[in-house]
C-alpha cells in the first residue's frame, strides 16, 4: 500500500491520532502543572491529563467502531447532551457572558503582583495587533509578512511627537492610528494585483523596509539608539505610571478593539472580505469593488497596530528598531492562525496562549523555543483549523426572518437530493 | 437590451472570441450551444466584464459596457450564475444569498426576493445556516442561481446549470429557468443539453471556434439536419 504522506496517514488512523492527542494535550498541561521542586518534577500531573485524554479517545474509538444499536444509542446520547449544553450557553445572555469576562479582567489583575500584570499588559498589545492582523489576513486572506511596519509607525509617530513637539499621548494616539492606516493603504495599492506567496514576499519586504529606514535616518529616528524619555500617559492631572495603570489603559483599548473588529466582522464588509477569501472572480462577479475592499482591509487592519504601537511606546518610554523585527510579524502571525483565522475569540485565545505559554516555560530555558515550536507543529497538523475555527451565519437577514414569512420553508420537508 | 457586435477576445494567445454578434431581447430566453472550448462561457465571461474584449462592442440597455468595471455590471442589471458554480463555500448559505444582493439597498425586497429564492428552492431554506461547502453538488447549483436572482437581474447570463447533475434535478433546474422567465427576467443561457436548452429558448446560437456559425428561433434549430447530427444526437 502507498504511504502518501506520514503525517496524513499518521493522522488518519485512530491509534497514532489518540496518542498524539494526549501528547499534546499533556504538553499543553506541562506548563500549567509542573514544578521544578515537586518530586519529578511534578510530571506526573500532565502524565495524568495524557492517560485521560487517551482513554476518552479510546473509549469514543470502542464505541465507534463497535457499531450496532448500542454504540448508536451512546454516540446519540453524547451527541444529545452536546446538544444541551450548546442550548443552555444559548439561553444564558451573551451580554452576561461578557460582563463577567470584562469584570474579571476588571477585578482579577488586583490580586496579582508587577510581573504578571505585565504579561497581561503585553497580552493585551498582542491581542490588539493580532485582532488587527486577523482583518488582513483572517477575514480578507491577504497574506501579511509586514504587519509589524505599522505597530513601528504608531511606536515612532508618539515617540517622534512626544519628544521633538510636545505632543500628549491622547493627541497622538488618533494620529497614530490614522498614520499606520495610510502606511496600510499606501502598502495596499502596489500589492492589489498580487496573491499568496509573492503578496506575502512584498509585504515581507514592505516590513524591512520601515525597520530599516528607522535604523539608518539618524538624524531624525537616531538608528539603533533609539529614541529615550519618551512621555508618559496623563489623564486630568493622573500620570500613568504603575503596571496595573497601564494595565487598564489597554484593557480599554483592546475592548475597543474586539468591539470594532467583532462589528467588522459580522458587517457586509466583513462578509465581501470572507467571500474574496473565498472566490475572488465570484466575488467581483457579486458587485464587489475588490480594489476597495482590499485597500480597507489593509487600512482597517493596520489602524489596530498603530493604536498598538503608541501604546508601546508610551508604555516604555524607550523604543528602538530592535523591537519591530520580522519575527514579531511572524509571532502575530502566528497567534491569528493558530487562534483560528477569521474568529475573534480564537485570535484572542491564541494571542493569550503565545505570551503566557513561553512566560511560563522560561524554567526550560533554552528548550523552551524548542517545545514551543513542536507544540506549535503538533496544534498545526492535527487541528489545522485553529484552536476556535470561525463560525459564521447570516446576520443581516438572519435574526428577523427566522420568524418570518420564509420560515415556513424551513419545516417543508421537502427533500431533494 | 443585449447586443453584441463582432466581439474578440483573447487569453494571453489564445484567440478565444473570434468576431461574436449576438442579441438578447427583452424578456426573452436565449441560448448558446456549441462543443467544448467554442468559447461560450467566455461569451458570458465577455459580458460580465471579467473578460475584456480587444474589439467589438457590448452594449447593455443602450450603454456600451467597455469602460464599465466588472463589479459595477451587476449593478446594471446583468448578473451571473458562473461555470463550475463558485459559490462561497466558507460562507454559510444564506450569507451567500445576502452576497447576491450585494449591491442592492432596501432590505424588505431583499428580503421579498429571499422568500422567493426559498420558494423556488426549499432545500436552501432548509440549510440556511450551513456552509455552502457542505452542500451537495444539485443543491450547490441552485445556491448559485438563487445567489444570482438576489441581485434582482433584468438579465441572468446561465452557465451550463446542468452540468455534472442527476437528470431528476436537471429538469428542476429547467423548471426553475422557466419560471424565472415568467418573471420578465431575460436569459442568455449557455448549455451542453442542447435538447433541453432549445425546448425553453426562443432563439438559439450555435457556436463554433469562437464564432457564431448558426442562428435561428429554437423551434427551428430544433430540426435543423447539421444541430440534430451535432448536438441532438441523431
Amino acid at each position: 500500500m502507498p504511504t502518501p504522506r506520514l503525517s496524513i496517514t499518521l493522522i488518519q488512523r485512530p491509534f497514532p491520532r489518540i496518542v498524539l492527542t494526549s501528547l499534546w494535550f499533556g504538553l499543553l498541561s506541562l506548563p500549567l502543572m509542573m514544578e521544578l521542586k515537586a518530586p519529578f518534577f511534578g510530571l506526573e500531573r500532565p502524565l495524568l491529563v495524557s492517560a485521560g485524554v487517551a482513554m476518552a479517545g479510546l473509549m469514543r474509538l470502542a464505541v465507534s467502531q463497535r457499531g450496532g444499536p448500542g454504540a448508536e444509542r451512546v454516540q446519540r446520547m453524547v451527541g444529545s447532551i452536546g446538544g444541551a449544553v450548546r442550548h443552555l450557553t444559548e439561553q444564558i445572555d451573551r451580554r452576561v457572558i461578557y460582563v463577567v469576562a470584562v469584570a474579571s479582567a476588571v477585578v482579577i489583575p488586583l490580586s496579582l503582583n508587577r510581573y504578571h500584570i505585565d504579561i497581561l499588559t503585553q497580552v493585551g498589545i498582542y491581542v490588539t495587533l493580532a485582532l488587527g492582523l486577523n482583518i488582513v489576513v483572517g477575514l480578507a486572506g491577504l497574506l501579511d509578512l509586514g504587519y509589524v511596519a505599522f505597530y513601528a509607525v504608531g511606536a515612532y509617530t508618539y515617540g517622534l511627537l512626544s519628544t521633538r513637539v510636545g505632543l500628549s499621548f491622547w493627541e497622538v494616539l488618533p494620529l497614530g492610528a490614522l498614520l499606520a492606516a495610510i502606511f496600510g493603504i499606501l502598502l495596499g495599492i502596489p500589492v492589489l494585483r498580487l496573491r499568496g506567496d509573492y503578496l506575502a514576499i512584498v509585504t515581507l519586504g514592505f516590513g524591512e523596509m520601515i525597520r530599516i529606514t528607522l535604523n539608518n535616518w539618524d538624524s531624525v529616528t537616531r538608528g539603533p539608539n533609539g529614541i529615550l524619555g519618551i512621555a508618559r500617559p496623563r489623564l486630568l492631572g493622573f500620570t500613568f505610571s504603575s503596571p496595573i495603570d497601564y494595565y487598564y489603559l489597554i484593557l480599554v483599548i483592546v475592548l475597543l478593539t474586539i468591539f470594532v473588529v467583532d462589528r467588522l466582522n459580522q458587517s457586509r464588509i466583513g462578509r465581501a472580505w470572507t467571500a474574496m477569501r473565498d472566490d475572488e472572480v465570484a466575488a467581483e462577479a457579486m458587485g464587489i469593488n475588490l480594489m476597495k475592499a482590499k485597500l480597507l482591509a489593509f487600512g482597517l487592519g493596520a489602524t489596530w497596530a498603530g493604536l498598538a504601537g503608541v501604546f508601546f511606546a508610551a508604555k516604555m518610554t524607550f523604543i528602538s528598531p530592535e523591537s519591530f523585527t520580522f519575527f514579531e510579524s511572524v509571532i502575530i502571525l502566528c497567534m491569528v492562525v493558530l487562534g483560528g483565522m477569521g474568529s475573534v475569540l480564537g485570535v484572542i485565545l491564541g494571542a493569550s496562549m503565545l505570551v503566557i505559554l513561553p512566560e511560563m516555560m522560561r524554567q526550560f530555558a533554552l528548550y523552551r523555543m524548542l517545545i514551543f515550536g513542536g507544540a506549535m507543529v503538533v496544534m498545526m497538523v492535527l487541528r489545522p483549523q485553529g484552536l476556535i475555527a470561525s463560525s459564521r451565519r447570516g446576520i443581516a437577514l438572519g435574526p428577523k426572518d427566522r420568524q418570518g414569512s420564509a420560515s415556513a420553508a424551513v419545516t417543508s420537508p421537502q427533500k431533494m437530493g | 437590451m443585449l447586443r453584441l457586435d463582432d466581439v474578440h477576445a483573447h487569453y494571453g494567445m489564445i484567440h478565444a472570441l473570434r468576431g461574436v454578434s449576438l442579441e438578447v431581447k427583452k424578456g426573452q430566453i436565449v441560448c448558446l450551444i456549441g462543443a467544448n472550448g467554442a468559447g461560450k462561457s467566455s461569451t458570458l465571461m465577455a459580458v460580465s466584464g471579467l473578460l475584456r474584449p480587444n474589439a467589438g462592442r457590448i452594449v447593455f440597455e443602450g450603454d456600451d459596457l467597455a469602460e464599465v468595471p466588472s463589479h459595477a455590471i451587476v449593478e446594471r442589471g446583468i448578473s451571473q450564475v458562473p461555470e463550475g458554480r463558485r459559490i462561497f463555500s466558507k460562507l454559510t448559505v444564506l450569507e451567500n444569498l445576502e452576497m447576491g444582493a450585494y449591491t442592492r439597498t432596501g432590505e424588505d425586497s431583499i428580503r421579498q426576493d429571499l422568500d422567493w429564492v426559498f420558494g423556488l428552492f426549499p432545500i436552501l431554506a432548509e440549510r440556511r445556516f450551513q456552509m455552502g461547502g457542505t452542500l451537495s453538488g444539485g443543491e450547490q447549483q441552485m445556491l448559485a442561481i438563487g445567489r444570482a436572482l438576489m441581485a434582482r437581474p433584468r438579465l441572468l447570463l446561465m452557465d451550463e446549470p446542468s452540468l455534472g447533475l442527476a437528470p431528476k434535478f436537471v429538469e428542476t433546474i429547467f423548471e426553475v429557468i422557466r419560471q424565472i422567465n415568467t418573471r420578465g427576467t431575460a436569459i442568455l443561457l449557455v448549455e451542453q443539453n442542447a435538447h433541453m436548452a432549445l425546448s425553453i429558448a426562443s432563439r438559439g446560437y450555435v457556436m463554433e471556434a469562437g464564432r457564431i456559425v448558426l442562428e435561428d428561433d429554437a423551434t427551428s434549430l430544433m430540426v435543423n439536419k447539421d444541430v440534430q447530427k451535432a448536438y441532438l444526437g441523431g
